[in-house]
């Protein structure tokens, strides 16, 4: 356990991408909240507005691999294999949040469930299922 | 039909330089029809520095882009509403430092649901390093 918080924060730094986002991730325990502040960046829709649809798949895909970095304590980034992402409500420009459920680790493939809301938990923005690689040990 | 076309290169145009992600990721249109944007590499895009492979999310936000927009050539007289679902298979890691194109083909539209198909290539896309399957809502184009 002691050893998450450092291979989350390796994460974090170790991937470009997360930074274009400005996404954030924290650990209480061994459950990880990840955090998007709003940026104007973000928007995909102008009129609404409303975040980028792909940036919620974007942020919840993260937040799937960050989780298992945590699990697995390693800084090394897995390999999705496919994602199904659900849209539920419109992504406000607010700060949006997301935790990741790790369903089931094989041998070889992760099962991993997300869901993203942003003023209140019970009414999630977006959800995600996805399946992950795990790395030859 | 002219009218058709010039809404058309006129969505396209306002989805490439006008709407904020699709700038900051520097999204380029290479066609409206079909519909194909290209998203250049560069290092802050990279998901997995140890191979230097553009990010899965950057490729996910170019598909669901694509089919935006292949929702308005397929049905210019519709609004494309929001995205219902989106599924993604990764075939396989682009090259390192490569180009992402994403080209996306809408082929059922509803009256209240549209169905497109995507992919994205680095190369070819008889090659293709992700694909995509998506459902959107649709909005009736308000009365003028």
């Amino acid at each position: 356990m002691s050893e998450a918080a450092p291979a989350l924060e390796a994460f974090l730094k170790r991937v470009p991408y997360i930074q274009f986002l400005g996404m954030q991730a924290e650990l209480a325990g061994d459950e990880m909240t990840a955090t998007l502040p709003f940026s104007p960046r973000l928007i995909g829709n102008p009129a609404l507005p409303a975040l980028h649809g792909g940036v919620l798949g974007a942020f919840m895909e993260l937040t799937a691999l960050a989780q298992l970095s945590v699990l697995q304590q390693s800084h090394r980034v897995h390999k999705t294999i496919d994602i199904t992402i659900e849209y539920l409500r419109p992504g406000r420009p607010q700060t949006t949040y997301a935790r990741a459920d790790v369903r089931k680790v094989g041998r070889r493939i992760a099962n991993v469930h997300v869901e993203a809301w942003q003023e209140a938990r019970g009414q999630p923005v977006a959800a995600l299922r996805g399946h992950f690689l795990l790395p030859d040990s | 039909m002219a009218e058709s076309q010039e809404r058309i290169a006129e969505i396209a145009a306002r989805m490439t330089t006008q709407t904020p992600q699709a700038a900051a990721l520097g999204v380029e249109l290479i066609s409206a029809s079909p519909v194909i944007f290209k998203v250049p590499w560069r290092e802050d895009l990279v998901g997995d520095p140890d191979t230097g492979v553009i990010a899965g999310g950057a490729v996910t936000t170019v598909l669901d882009h694509a089919c935006g927009l292949a929702i308005h050539v397929a049905s210019p007289d519709t609004w494309g509403g929001p995205t219902l679902d989106l599924r993604i298979d990764y075939m396989r890691p682009a090259a390192p430092r490569a180009a992402i194109f994403a080209e996306a083909h809408c082929y059922k539209v509803g009256r209240t649901i549209a169905f497109v198909r995507a992919s994205a290539y680095d190369v070819e896309i008889g090659d293709p390093i992700a694909t995509a399957q998506g459902a959107f809502a649709l909005n009736p184009r308000p009365a003028k």
